[in-house]
């Protein structure tokens, strides 16, 4: 596996799997928006329901994401994989745009139960600091001049936050808990009828694919910006 | 208005979601590309001037 | 002296001079508990209500307040780089600091902290549970903070990141905290102060080696 480790290797590869990966990006949201709006309204929320098919979907790459920043970092750090850092450097800021449209989505779709357009329930709450920890690796990258400082010190980051995520969404889960009024909208989301699976699982796989495919993009972005840079240096040597 | 666009009176809420979400797809995919073909033609700028 | 202790004996010395970290610390929290009233109202049940919130958020953002400058001070003008080369192991040379931050910040603040207690109407029977919380949860911020403040000690203006840095890993001390305050108010046992203390040792023990890491990395050329 480590074979597609270096630069060369990993733009050849993946000049050749990103017209199909983003071929099926394409099918999937076509496939999957047609399968959200032909569902029925659900018994109770009626078509608002058409929001969990983009809402969840978000949340869910939100979280993959991180864990898919931790996991690079973590190679990064131990393994030194030279495109470890790239990837999980590219990642970042996709993950946090799904987790600013799973909160953006979760507060329209909260609205018609709740009244209000932001509620201090669990899953919002943790959404919204999970943005912070997204927001704050991003910065950290940014803010660090030296590249390789700046890798390793994000990774360090990343994997503290990764750690304390469970312990995050624990306490705001005991913290709802406390502090509850009556809140219609519980943190378990309605039972989903099987009708509403079939859009739900395509919308998913659409997320899931488009986070690869822009994925992909932005690092090889990354590989070609680095070779440029080397040159420009090499010249000035 | 239309049943398909009323969305059961929840209009209001559906389609600014959806409005929204392919807002931010769109614009990082525009800006993913657009920063992909500037890495490559500053790439071949600076190989040319290598030579 | 070990020279854990000779580090730790100079820190608070410099933090507690006139000026230092521990007064600003203070000052600021004083002056947040004060400015709560002016912002909500003055109406003893609401204040009594938020006083264990309020006190906790102060806490923590006077903790914030020095923490950049914690390894940033002597990164810049080299005695960073000197206490490495001392017997002394980037572990030690890390706990040692945060144990000053604590011993300067923290600590005061949990002593001073009955006092702004009254201002805000606390029931006097929560004043133990406000005390043990932010003895108990005060060196997680230390611990947390301190950590933080490795990461970001390369980086001129650094502490404006650090703030967005540990806002979400400080949630919990802040939802025990306050949590255990208010178990006291309403007369109920929530645990809370078992989950802080828990997440606290954890903090204390584990900060010192990713901190450690931190500094080496940022040591490095």
């Amino acid at each position: 596996m480590f074979a597609y480790a270096n630069p060369k290797r990993f733009m050849e590869l993946s000049g050749r799997v990103l017209p199909w990966l983003g071929a099926a990006t394409a099918i999937l949201f076509v496939l999957g928006l047609y399968l959200s709006f032909t569902a029925p309204p659900d018994y109770q929320q009626g078509d608002t329901v058409r929001i969990m098919f983009i809402h969840v979907p978000a949340a869910w790459v939100a979280m993959m994401g991180y864990g898919f920043v931790a996991l690079a970092s973590l190679i990064g750090l131990v393994n030194r994989h030279p495109l470890a850092d790239v990837a999980a450097k590219q990642a970042a800021p996709l993950g946090a745009l799904f987790t600013a449209l799973a909160l953006i989505t979760g507060s329209l779709w909260g609205r018609p139960m709740w009244g209000t357009y932001w509620q201090w329930d669990g899953r919002l709450t943790s959404f919204l600091l999970l943005l912070f920890l997204y927001l704050g690796y991003i910065a950290l990258w940014n803010a660090i001049e030296n590249e390789v400082r700046a890798a390793k010190a994000a990774a360090i980051l990343a994997l503290i936050g990764v750690v304390n995520l469970p312990i995050i969404e624990f306490s705001v889960q005991w913290w709802t808990t406390l502090h509850q009024g009556e809140s219609i909208f519980r943190k378990g989301a309605p039972l989903i009828s099987a009708v509403f699976l079939w859009p739900l699982f395509v919308m998913a796989a659409a997320y899931t694919s488009l986070f690869f495919t822009l994925l992909m993009v932005r690092m090889r972005t990354e590989i070609l910006e680095r070779r440029a840079r080397a040159i420009a240096l090499g010249a000035n040597a | 208005m239309p049943p398909f666009l009323a969305m059961g009176k929840y209009a209001a809420f559906v389609w600014p979601a959806y409005g929204i979400s392919a807002l931010g797809i769109l614009a990082a995919v525009v800006l993913s590309m657009r920063a992909y073909y500037r890495a490559k033609t500053r790439l071949s700028a600076a190989e040319r001037n290598q030579k | 002296m070990s020279a854990f202790a000779a580090l730790l004996a100079r820190d608070v010395r410099l933090a507690t001079r006139a000026g230092g970290s521990a007064m600003l610390a203070l000052a600021f929290f004083a002056t947040v508990v004060t400015l709560v009233p002016f912002g909500i109202g003055s109406e003893a049940r609401l204040l009594a209500r938020i006083a264990g919130g309020v006190l906790w958020v102060a806490a923590v953002l006077a903790n914030l307040l020095a923490l950049d400058r914690l390894f940033q001070a002597d990164y810049e003008d080299g005695s960073l780089d000197l206490l490495a080369l001392s017997p002394l192991s980037f572990e030690g040379i890390a706990a040692a600091k945060i144990t000053a931050h604590w011993l300067t910040t923290g600590l005061p603040l949990t002593i001073v902290s009955p006092v702004l207690a009254l201002l805000l109407n606390l029931p006097v029977d929560a004043y133990v549970a406000l005390v043990a919380s932010l003895l108990i949860g005060t060196p997680a911020v230390s611990a947390i903070g301190g950590v933080a403040a490795a990461l970001t000690l390369s980086i001129r203006r650094g502490g404006l990141l650090l703030p967005l840095l540990v806002l979400p890993l400080l949630t919990p001390v802040v939802i025990f905290g306050a949590g255990a305050v208010l178990a006291r108010l309403d007369g109920i046992e929530n645990g809370a102060i078992w989950l802080l203390a828990a997440f606290s040792v954890a903090a204390v023990l584990l900060a010192p080696f990713v901190a450690a890491a931190a500094l080496r990395l940022n040591l490095s050329e």
